[in-house]
């Protein structure tokens, strides 16, 4: 759907360096990296919001490097919410529609569909001015979604929203990905969102693409110490949910809240998970006893890989902890966590 | 004595320096009300009365207005697309562009009218090609309102360039992705959202434009603006004669620049 081919864009203090690219039709693809690695700009390039310096890009069959962004058939929605402040709700959803030969009864089925399937119908009259963060959000993907787009952009769309809204908005991307043939771009920080919502991503670092594959090898694999930091979370697992618990092997670890979903993944970080010698009296609703298979000296801290009862957990531990316990190679250990400490996604 | 305690208390908790400061502050004020409440109250209810009946006075308050809206709606049309481009470009000799927007700002005014009526004079080529197509500025409305134009328009470009700056690029560039081309976004989003700016740019514009004097006296001494006929009649009768001019100016001007302001920004939602 998506070829991108040697680009190189100089834009003042951002620079892309000879991206190449394969996004394939009607898929979800993420694109991951840090704060000023070029992942804007590479949206905006695609977009056609960019001033190309050399290389080119395809959309379908068509070279559009050098079309103006009008022609390129793609939509784009940013983190802070673009609404036209001076449109109420309606107005905006309707904005490109001009634009665009939709057949009227078509375009109106479109937007209602849209409209219920965004939760939208109370708003429609309201200026982006009295909107939570939650629902400009859903305002500008309707809007992004109602021209009939080939693909469509987002710039870290969850992440200028409360957990709740976030999660709420995932599960509509989600479903809105699966029932039209839109192919979506994402750019997150947020490694639940990866892994959740897409099938392929790339990691980008100084202006340049260091990692393309699905999400699976690369938090496999990951490249380098950034894709590794990025996928910190070691600790993922395939779960089934019964009403408070996960169960994932022989396991059942307790969620601490009702989820709602059958199955999904859940994730902790190794620097939330204690070790023990004796069954911790404490809050920590999750306490397993296993056995520690490896250490590895990283300097400061101490990575440990522990079997519990067939499930492989990572965990980490100061230096001097590690003396005072006695922790070696095959002893037993308590390893306890918060339910709060837990990542579902 | 408890009143003395009570200030003595009060200037050692908020300091000396703040009251320093506070008492500038009101001599700044009573600096600018003083001289215009004195002048407002001065003349006669009989004074204003008959000087509203008198047809040059009214023609020259006209004459004023009208100008300063011309020379505001020529800013208007001509400088908002240059206040576009600078708000959205950067271009090697930007700043120099800037510096020559505010030139007019800087100029004293009669230097203005000397140098306008060097190009529109019969010596140059300009004002030869002008002479030839019968436009006449000395002496004539259209004079003025030339003039007028290039003292307001750098106070129209700075404020609408500032209103463009305001307005995130970023929704323009969705605009752009609907499918709207430049001039669809530039209509439908930065105009609409631009406003705001662009009256205020009109006011201040006009404001300037309706207290020209130095400038337009070279060009054009008759027909007379209403700061003009305010000098003649002080030069001629004294300060009694030209005060109820003055407070009618001052009126009128405030009603045109409130009633634009309500008719303009009646939409809530820019409030």
């Amino acid at each position: 759907m998506i070829k991108i081919k040697n680009l190189s864009v100089s834009l003042g203090g951002f620079n892309l360096h000879n991206i190449n690219l394969d996004i394939e039709e009607n898929s979800f693809f993420v694109l991951m990296g840090p704060t000023g690695a070029g992942k804007t700009v590479l949206l905006e390039a695609i977009a056609g919001l960019t001033p190309v310096k050399s290389g080119s890009i395809f959309i379908g069959n068509r070279d559009v490097t050098k079309l103006p962004p009008e022609k390129h058939g793609v939509s784009i929605m940013y983190q802070d919410n673009s609404l036209f402040p001076h449109l109420n709700v309606m107005e905006n959803i309707r904005y490109g529609l001009r634009y665009h030969k939709i057949d009227k009864s078509e375009s109106d089925k479109k937007i209602d569909g849209l409209i219920e399937q965004l939760g939208l119908s109370s708003l429609l009259t309201r200026l982006p001015l009295n909107l939570s963060g939650g629902e400009l959000q859903r305002v500008s993907l309707a809007r992004a979604l109602v021209v009939d787009p080939k693909i469509v952009l987002l710039d870290e769309p969850l992440s200028a929203l409360d957990p709740n809204f976030r999660y709420e908005l995932r599960q509509m991307l989600k479903k809105i990905h699966k029932s039209t043939n839109v192919t979506f771009v994402m750019v997150t920080h947020d490694f639940g969102e990866a892994i959740s919502l897409a099938e392929k991503a790339a990691i980008m670092d100084g202006g340049r693409i260091i990692q393309t594959g699905t999400i699976d090898e690369i938090f496999q694999k990951p490249c380098c110490n950034f894709a590794a930091d990025f996928v910190g979370m070691r600790n993922i697992f395939q779960v089934e949910f019964h009403g408070t618990t996960a169960k994932t092997g022989k396991l059942q670890i307790n969620m601490g809240k009702k989820i709602d979903d059958t199955s999904g993944h859940i994730a902790i970080r190794p620097e939330d998970i204690v070790l023990s010698r004796e069954k911790l009296q404490s809050s920590m609703r999750n306490s397993f006893r296993g056995k520690v298979l490896s250490i590895i000296d990283l300097g400061f801290f101490y990575e440990i890989d522990i079997d519990v009862n067939g499930t492989l957990f990572r965990s980490m531990i100061a230096k001097g902890s590690l003396f005072e316990m006695k922790i070696k190679e095959n002893s037993d250990v308590f390893i306890s966590f918060k339910a709060s400490a837990i990542h579902n996604f | 004595m408890r009143l003395q305690s009570d200030m003595k208390s009060i200037i050692q908790k908020r300091g000396l320096f703040f009251f320093l400061f506070l008492s500038s502050g009101i001599l700044i004020l009573a600096f600018i009300i003083l001289p215009l409440f004195n002048m407002m109250v001065a003349p006669s209810y009989e004074m204003m009365k008959e000087t509203i009946k008198d047809r040059d006075v009214l023609r020259s308050i006209w004459l004023s207005i009208y100008t300063a809206l011309s020379a505001s709606l020529i800013a208007f049309i001509f400088g908002t697309p240059l206040a576009y481009l600078l708000a959205r470009s950067n271009f090697r000799g930007k700043r120099l562009v800037e510096s020559i927007i505010d030139l007019p700002i800087v100029i004293p005014h009669p230097v203005v009218g000397i140098a306008i009526l060097g190009v529109v004079g019969k010596n140059h080529w300009l004002g030869q090609i002008m002479n030839d197509l019968g436009i006449r500025l000395m002496g004539n409305p259209a004079g003025i309102i030339t003039v007028l134009t290039f003292v307001g328009l750098p106070f129209y470009i700075n404020a609408v360039k500032e209103g463009f700056e305001n307005i995130p690029p970023r929704l323009e560039n969705v605009s752009r992705s609907l499918g709207a081309s430049m001039s669809g976004t530039f209509f439908r989003v930065t105009f609409p959202l631009a406003r705001r700016s662009m009256l205020t740019g009109v006011l201040m514009c006009t404001a300037r434009a309706i207290s020209e004097f130095g400038a337009v006296v070279v060009i054009a001494y008759h027909p007379m603006i209403a700061p003009v006929l305010l000098y003649e009649r002080y030069e001629s009768y004294g300060l009694k004669y030209s005060q109820p001019i003055s407070v009618w100016l001052v009126c009128i001007c405030l009603t045109l620049f409130l009633a634009l302001r309500v008719v303009t920004l009646n939409r809530k939602e820019e409030a």
